[in-house]
C-alpha cells in the first residue's frame, strides 16, 4: 500500500512535469500539470498519514529502487509529518494554480513554470526521505534551483532578479554550511546511513559537536529565513507566482526546521543547554522583529512573508525550549517543546499557505500588491474574504483556530521552565513568554491592519472597484486550507498525540502519546494546565446562536435601515478620507521608533503670493532597512572590493590565459614534486 | 492628596430635587424623569448641532453639564455620535453651509428621536434674520418637535423643553 | 449537576451586575466632582432603550459590521464561564485556563477593530488602530502576571491558582504576587479602556480609543457592545480580586458558602470600582505617545514578579 503511495506520488509528479513540457498552455495543458502536482501531493499526504498512523517506516534500498548507487531513502515518523506538511499546501497550491497561472498565458513561459513547480514539489517529497548526506544534500540542491526558477517567472518585474540572486546566493552560503556539517558529521563519507552517522556523532568531541550545531543552525536558518539571514526572504517570496508564494512560505521555509530537527535531535541526540538558548534566542529576536518589519509593509505579500519570519521564530522558540529541556533530561517537557514547535510548522503551512493564496487572489483581481490601492473587497470578493479573514484569524493566535493552540502549547512549554534546576537559564523563559506574548499581539494589530485596509471600507483605486472574485479552482484551492485551519484548531487530541508518536525515539525522546491525554481537553504535562478549543468553538457557536434568539424573544427592535457613514455631517465620503495602512501602523512606528529610525522628508510648495496658499505638499517617509545597512552593506562592499582584484586578471586575451594555465600547471607540478 | 481633601470638604453643590432656592429645576426635572421613563427608558441621549449660532446658545447648554444643574442625573447625557443620540439640540439660525450637514446629522441618527431648536435664532434666525447667508429657522431643514425661545435661553428653560418634547411624542 | 448550574447562574449574574458595575463607578465619579450624579443604575436604562432602537448601518459596511456585536458579546460572554466568580473550582475550569481567557477578550477587540475599519470613516480607522497599539503592547504583561500566578499556582487554569492562594495564603503578600498585581491593574486599566490611557466619558472624537471604533454603531448593536465593554470590565476586576485576593470564593457548593461568595464578589467589585473612581479624579489622561511607557512599567513590574517568585521558591 505505502509502496503504491510512493510511486503514484513520484509518478505523477512526473507526469505532471513532463505534461508541462508537451504543452503547457492551455486549459488542458494546465489541467493535466496542476493534475499531476495535486495528486502526487494528496498520495505524498496519504503516505505520511499512512506511515504516522501505523508506525511502521519505509525504507527503500538504493539498488532496488534506482540504478544510482549512494541514493537511500527512509521514510520515518519525522519524515512523514513533514511529508504531510508538503502534500497538504502542495495540494492546495496545485488545484490553485490552475486558475492563478492562465492570466501567464503568453507572458511568461508557462512551460518551466508547470516544470518547476512539479519538481519542486518531487524534490521536497523526496528531501524528507533522504537517508544519506549525499541524497540529503543533493535534494536539497535540487529544491534550491527549482525554487529559483519558480521566483524568476515573473522576470521582467522590477526587483525579481535581483531577489533571485539574493536568494540563490544566501541558499548557497547555507549550503555550503550544510555540506561542512555532514563532512564533518559523517567522517567525510557522504554515503554513510544516518543510521551510522547517528552511532558517530555521540563520538564526536564536544568541540566539534559545537561546530556541528553552528553549522546547522546557519545552514537551516539560512533556508528559514532566521533573522539576521532573512534578507532574501522578503523579497523572493512576493515576486514569485502567488501560489508558489504559499509553496515557498508554507513548506520550503520548513524544510529549515526539519532539518534542524533532524540533525540536533535525531543525528545528534540533542546537546548542551546552550543549544537551546541560542535557538531559542534566535526564535524570540526572529519572532519580534519579523513582526515589527510586517507591521510596517504595505506590499501585501512582502507583509506575509516578513509574517513567515516571525512565525519561523515562533517555532524555533518551541524547538528551543524543546533543546533545553532535553540537555536537563526534562524529556516530558522537551517534548510538549518538539510538539509545539511542529504543531506550529504545519498550522504555519496552513495558515501562511492561504494567505498567499488569498493575497494572490487579490493581486489577481487588482493588479496591485499595494494594500494602499485596494479596499472594498469584502463586497466583490466574499469568498476570497472570508478564506484571508480565516487565515487572519488563525495567524493572529486567537481561538479556537489554529494558530492559537499551538501557540497555546509555546506558552505551556516555556512556563515550563520553573521545573528547570539553574535559575539563571530559567529566568530565559519568562522573557522569552514576554516576547511571544508581545509578538503575537502586534501580529493580531497587523492583521488587523492586512484585513481591514486590503478587504474593508471603500475601494481606494479603480482596479480595486473593478475587482471580481477567482475562479473556482483558486477558491477551491483557499478552501481547501482554510478547512485544514479550522481542522487543526479543533482536533489538536488528535495532532498532539500523533506528533507525541512521531517524535518519539528522536534523541532519546520517550513516547508522548499517550501523556497527552487523548479526551476533548488538551492537556499540558504534570496536569499543568488544560484547554479544550474543541470545546470553547462549541461553546462560541453556541452562543452566537443563543444571543440573537434570547433577542427575538424579547422582542428587540429588529429594525435597520442603510445611512451614509457617520463623517461629521461633511458631504460625500471618498476614500481618501479613509485611514491608510501607513496611519493605522502610525503609532506603532513611532512607539517602536528606535527600531525603525524613520526617515522624513516634508517638502511643501506654497504659492508665489502667499504663504498660506499651498500649491503641493509632499512627504516621505521611510523606515531603515537596518540589516541591510548595517550587517550586509560591509560584506557586500568587501565582495566587490574582492571582485574587482579579480577582475583585474581578466582581460579577455588568449594570451594571457594560455599563461595562467602555464603557470598554474607549473606550480601544481612543483608542488607534487615537493610532497 | 489635598485634591481629595478638598473633595471631602466640598458637599455635592447640586441643586437638590425637591428643595426650594428654584423649585423650578426641581420639578422639571422630576417631570422629566417620569416622561422620559416612558418614553426612552429614562436614559436620553444628546446630541448637539451648531447650526451657526453665535455660541451664547452653547455656553447655557453647557452649562446644563456643570455641577449646579447636573443634567446627568436625570439620565440626560450627551454623546459623540448622532448613532447613539435620542435627541439633537439645534442651535443658531441654520446657514446655507450647516444645512446639509444638519439633515445629515437628521438621518444619521436612529428613531425614535426627538429635535429640539434652541434659542430664537433657531426659531427665525432672530438678530441674523434676512441675512444672505442664512436658510431660515431650524424647521426649515429639519422637522422640529419643540422650540426654546430665549436669546439665549436659560438652562432651565431647556430643560423644560426637553420635557415638553418629550411630552408631545406620540407614544409608541 | 448544581455545578453546571452554578455555572449558568454565575454567568447570568456577570451579565446583571456588569451595568451596574460601570454605573457604580460613573456615580462616584459624579460624587468626587460634587455632583449628584446619575444612579448606578441608569446603565440598565441606557441598555433597554437602545435595545428598543431601530438600527443604522452605513452604507459602505459589510457583513463584519453587522457581525461583529454579535461575536464581541459572546466572547465576552464566554469569558464569564470560566472565571470563578463566586466558586472554583467550575465545572467548565479544563476547558479553558487564563490564557484563552486573554485570547478571547483579544478576538473580541480584533474583530471590535475591523467592524472599526469597515465603514471606512477616519475616525474608526483611528480608534482601530490606537486599540490594537495598546492592545498588542499591553500583551507581554498580561502573559507574565500569568507566568507569575502559574509558577506559585503549577497551572495556569484559573481554578487551580484560586485553590493554591486559598490554601497557602501566605503567597498572596509574597512580593511576586504583589508586583502582579500592580502590574495587571495597569494593564486592566488600559485594557477597559480608563484614565489615564483612555477617557471612557469624553466627546472628542481625536482623544478616544475605544468609542472611536464604536461611533457607528447603533441600536441593538451599540447595545452588546456597551454590554460586552461592561462586561469586560467587570471581568477585569473580578480576575484581579479572585486571582490575587480569593478569599469568600466557595469551594463548597452549599447555600451559604455560595451567598458569602456572592456577597464578597459584590464587596470587591465595589472596592475596585471605587479605587477606578478616585483614581480617574485624580490623574489626567496621558498623551497617546506616552502610554506606551506606562505599560512598560507594568511589564517591568511583571518581570520583577516573575523574576521574585523563582528566585524565592
Ligand atoms: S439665540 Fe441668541 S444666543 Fe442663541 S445663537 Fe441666536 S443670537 Fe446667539
Amino acid at each position: 500500500m505505502m509502496l503504491i503511495l510512493f510511486l503514484v506520488m513520484i509518478s505523477a509528479y512526473l507526469l505532471g512535469a513532463f505534461a508541462a513540457l508537451l504543452s503547457g498552455r492551455g486549459a488542458v495543458g494546465r489541467g493535466l500539470v496542476s493534475a499531476g502536482a495535486a495528486v502526487g501531493s494528496a498520495a505524498g499526504l496519504a503516505l505520511g498519514v499512512l506511515v504516522i498512523a501505523s508506525g511502521f517506516p519505509l525504507t527503500f534500498t538504493s539498488a532496488r529502487l534506482l540504478p544510482l548507487t549512494g541514493v537511500a531513502l527512509r521514510l520515518d515518523g519525522l519524515g512523514a509529518f513533514f511529508l504531510v506538511v508538503v502534500g497538504l499546501v502542495g495540494c492546495a497550491a496545485a488545484i490553485y494554480a490552475f486558475g492563478y497561472s492562465a492570466q501567464y498565458a503568453g507572458r511568461y513561459s508557462l512551460r518551466l513554470l508547470g516544470v518547476m513547480f512539479n519538481l519542486l514539489l518531487l524534490a521536497l517529497s523526496l528531501q524528507v526521505m533522504a537517508d544519506n548526506a549525499l541524497t540529503f544534500l543533493v535534494l536539497w540542491e535540487a529544491m534550491s534551483l527549482t525554487a529559483y526558477w519558480l521566483v524568476l517567472t515573473e522576470h521582467d518585474q522590477r526587483g525579481t532578479v535581483r531577489a533571485g540572486v539574493w536568494y540563490l546566493a544566501m541558499t548557497h552560503a547555507g549550503f555550503a554550511a550544510l555540506i561542512a556539517m555532514f563532512l564533518l558529521l559523517s567522517g567525510a563519507e557522504l554515503t554513510t546511513s544516518f543510521a551510522s552517522m547517528r552511532a558517530g556523532a555521540a563520538l564526536l568531541s564536544p568541540g566539534s559537536r559545537n561546530v556541528v550545531f553552528l553549522l546547522a543552525l546557519f545552514g537551516f536558518g539560512a533556508k528559514s529565513g532566521i533573522i539576521p539571514l532573512h534578507v532574501w526572504l522578503p523579497m523572493a517570496h512576493p515576486v514569485a507566482p502567488s501560489h508558489v508564494s504559499a509553496l515557498l512560505s508554507g513548506v520550503v521555509i520548513k524544510m529549515g526546521i526539519y532539518g534542524l530537527v533532524r540533525v540536533l535531535l535525531d543525528l545528534m541526540g540533542g546537546g548542551p543547554a546552550w543549544w537551546g538558548g541560542v535557538v531559542l534566542g534566535v526564535g524570540a529576536v526572529s519572532a519580534l522583529l519579523g513582526v515589527l518589519y510586517a507591521l510596517m509593509e504595505h506590499d501585501l505579500k512582502r507583509l506575509l512573508a516578513y509574517h513567515s519570519v516571525e512565525n519561523i521564530g515562533i517555532i524555533l522558540i518551541g524547538i528551543g525550549a524543546g533543546l533545553i529541556f532535553h540537555s536537563y533530561g526534562l524529556m516530558t517537557l522537551a517534548a510538549l517543546g518538539f510538539i509545539s514547535g511542529l504543531y506550529h510548522t504545519i498550522n504555519h503551512a496552513s495558515f501562511k499557505g492561504l494567505l498567499f493564496l488569498g493575497a494572490g487572489s487579490v493581486l489577481h483581481a487588482t493588479g496591485t500588491r499595494n494594500m494602499e490601492e485596494m479596499g472594498g473587497l469584502i463586497k466583490r470578493m466574499p469568498w476570497t474574504a472570508l478564506f484571508f479573514l480565516v487565515g487572519s484569524v488563525a495567524i493572529s493566535a486567537l481561538p479556537p483556530l489554529n494558530g492559537f493552540v499551538s501557540e497555546w502549547l509555546v506558552f505551556q512549554s516555556l512556563l515550563g521552565g520553573s521545573n528547570i534546576p539553574t535559575p539563571e537559564v530559567a529566568v530565559v523563559m519568562p522573557i522569552a513568554v514576554g516576547i511571544l506574548a508581545l509578538t503575537s499581539g502586534l501580529a493580531a494589530a497587523c492583521f488587523v491592519k492586512a484585513f481591514g485596509i486590503t478587504f474593508l471600507a471603500i475601494p481606494r483605486s479603480r482596479e480595486a472597484e473593478h475587482a471580481h472574485e477567482s475562479p473556482p479552482s483558486m477558491l477551491a484551492g483557499m478552501a481547501l486550507l482554510a478547512i485544514a485551519c479550522v481542522a487543526l484548531g479543533l482536533a489538536p487530541f488528535v495532532v498532539v498525540p500523533a506528533l507525541g508518536r512521531v517524535l518519539a525515539g528522536l534523541g532519546g525522546l520517550p513516547d508522548t502519546h499517550a501523556v497527552f491525554s487523548l479526551n476533548l481537553s488538551l492537556v499540558a504535562p504534570n496536569n499543568f494546565a488544560s484547554m479544550s478549543p474543541t470545546l470553547v468553538a462549541l461553546g462560541l457557536l453556541f452562543l452566537l446562536g443563543l444571543v440573537p434568539l434570547v433577542m427575538l424573544i424579547f422582542r428587540v427592535n429588529r429594525r435597520w435601515r442603510v445611512s451614509d457613514s457617520w463623517g461629521c455631517g461633511r458631504a460625500g465620503q471618498t476614500s481618501r478620507m479613509e485611514y491608510t495602512a501607513t496611519a493605522f501602523a502610525e503609532p506603532l512606528r513611532r512607539v517602536f521608533a528606535e527600531l525603525y529610525r524613520p526617515t522624513k522628508e516634508l517638502s511643501i510648495d506654497f504659492h508665489p503670493d502667499s504663504k498660506y496658499f499651498v500649491q503641493s505638499i509632499e512627504y516621505r517617509s521611510e523606515i531603515t532597512p537596518w540589516f541591510e545597512k548595517v550587517l550586509y552593506g560591509p560584506l557586500l562592499w568587501f565582495i566587490r572590493f574582492v571582485a574587482s582584484l579579480v577582475r583585474r586578471l581578466q582581460s579577455g586575451s588568449v594570451h594571457i590565459y594560455l599563461f595562467y594555465i602555464f603557470v598554474v600547471l607549473l606550480i601544481l607540478l612543483l608542488i607534487a614534486r615537493w610532497s | 492628596m489635598s485634591l481629595f481633601a478638598k473633595i471631602w470638604r466640598t458637599p455635592a453643590v447640586t441643586e437638590a430635587v425637591g428643595q426650594d432656592p428654584e423649585a423650578q429645576v426641581a420639578v422639571v426635572a422630576r417631570q422629566i424623569g417620569e416622561r422620559a421613563r416612558k418614553l426612552f427608558g429614562r436614559s436620553l441621549h444628546i446630541v448637539e448641532v451648531d447650526a451657526g449660532s453665535c455660541n451664547g446658545c452653547e455656553l447655557e447648554i453647557s452649562a446644563l453639564g456643570n455641577p449646579y444643574y447636573d443634567m446627568e442625573r436625570f439620565g440626560l447625557h450627551f454623546v459623540a455620535s448622532p448613532r447613539h443620540a435620542d435627541c439633537l439640540l439645534v442651535t443658531g439660525p441654520v446657514t446655507r453651509n450647516m444645512a446639509e450637514p444638519l439633515k445629515r446629522t437628521y438621518d444619521a441618527t436612529p428613531d425614535p428621536k426627538i429635535v429640539i431648536a434652541i434659542g430664537d435664532c433657531a426659531i427665525n434666525c432672530g438678530v441674523f434674520k434676512d441675512s444672505y447667508a442664512v436658510v431660515g429657522g431650524v424647521d426649515k431643514v429639519i422637522p422640529v418637535n419643540v422650540f426654546v425661545p430665549g436669546c439665549p435661553p436659560e438652562p432651565v428653560d431647556i430643560l423644560r423643553g426637553i420635557l415638553s418634547a418629550l411630552d408631545r411624542l406620540p407614544r409608541k | 449537576m448544581t455545578g453546571y448550574l452554578l455555572e449558568i447562574s454565575q454567568a447570568l449574574m456577570a451579565l446583571a451586575l456588569a451595568p451596574g458595575l460601570v454605573g457604580f463607578v460613573r456615580w462616584w465619579k459624579a460624587r468626587l466632582q460634587g455632583r449628584r450624579g446619575a444612579p448606578p443604575w441608569l446603565v440598565y436604562y441606557d441598555l433597554r432603550k437602545l435595545f428598543g432602537k431601530e438600527v443604522v448601518i452605513s452604507k459602505n459596511a459589510s457583513w463584519l459590521f453587522r457581525f461583529t456585536p454579535y461575536l464581541v458579546f459572546s466572547s465576552t460572554l464566554a469569558v464569564t464561564l470560566l472565571v470563578p466568580l463566586i466558586a472554583a473550582p467550575l465545572p467548565f475550569d479544563r476547558v479553558g485556563d487564563l490564557l484563552l481567557v486573554v485570547y478571547l477578550l483579544l478576538l473580541g477587540t480584533f474583530f471590535l477593530a475591523l467592524a472599526g475599519l469597515d465603514p471606512g470613516t477616519a475616525f474608526g480607522g483611528m480608534g482601530a488602530s490606537r486599540e490594537m497599539t495598546i492592545a498588542a503592547i499591553a500583551e507581554p504583561t498580561i502573559a507574565l502576571s500569568i507566568f507569575g500566578l502559574a509558577v506559585g499556582a503549577g497551572s495556569t487554569n484559573l481554578g487551580r491558582i484560586v485553590a493554591q492562594t486559598l490554601a497557602h495564603p501566605g503567597a498572596a503578600i509574597s512580593p511576586g504576587h504583589l508586583l502582579g498585581f500592580a502590574a495587571l491593574f495597569i494593564v486592566m486599566l488600559a485594557e477597559t479602556g480608563r484614565l489615564p490611557v483612555d477617557n471612557p466619558s469624553t466627546h472628542l472624537e481625536l482623544t478616544m480609543i475605544h468609542e472611536a471604533m464604536t461611533l457607528e454603531y447603533s441600536g441593538r448593536y451599540l447595545a452588546l457592545i456597551e454590554w460586552a465593554a461592561a462586561l469586560r470590565l467587570l471581568i477585569f476586576f473580578s480576575l484581579l480580586a479572585n486571582m490575587f485576593a480569593p478569599w469568600g470564593v466557595a469551594t463548597t457548593l452549599t447555600p451559604v458558602a455560595v451567598s458569602v461568595a456572592v456577597i464578597a464578589l459584590i464587596a470587591k467589585l465595589g472596592a475596585l470600582g471605587l479605587v477606578v473612581a478616585l483614581l480617574e479624579t485624580r490623574l489626567a489622561k496621558l498623551r497617546l505617545f506616552r502610554v506606551p511607557e506606562l505599560l512598560a512599567v507594568s511589564f517591568v513590574l511583571a518581570l520583577l514578579a516573575v523574576t521574585s517568585s523563582f528566585l524565592l521558591r
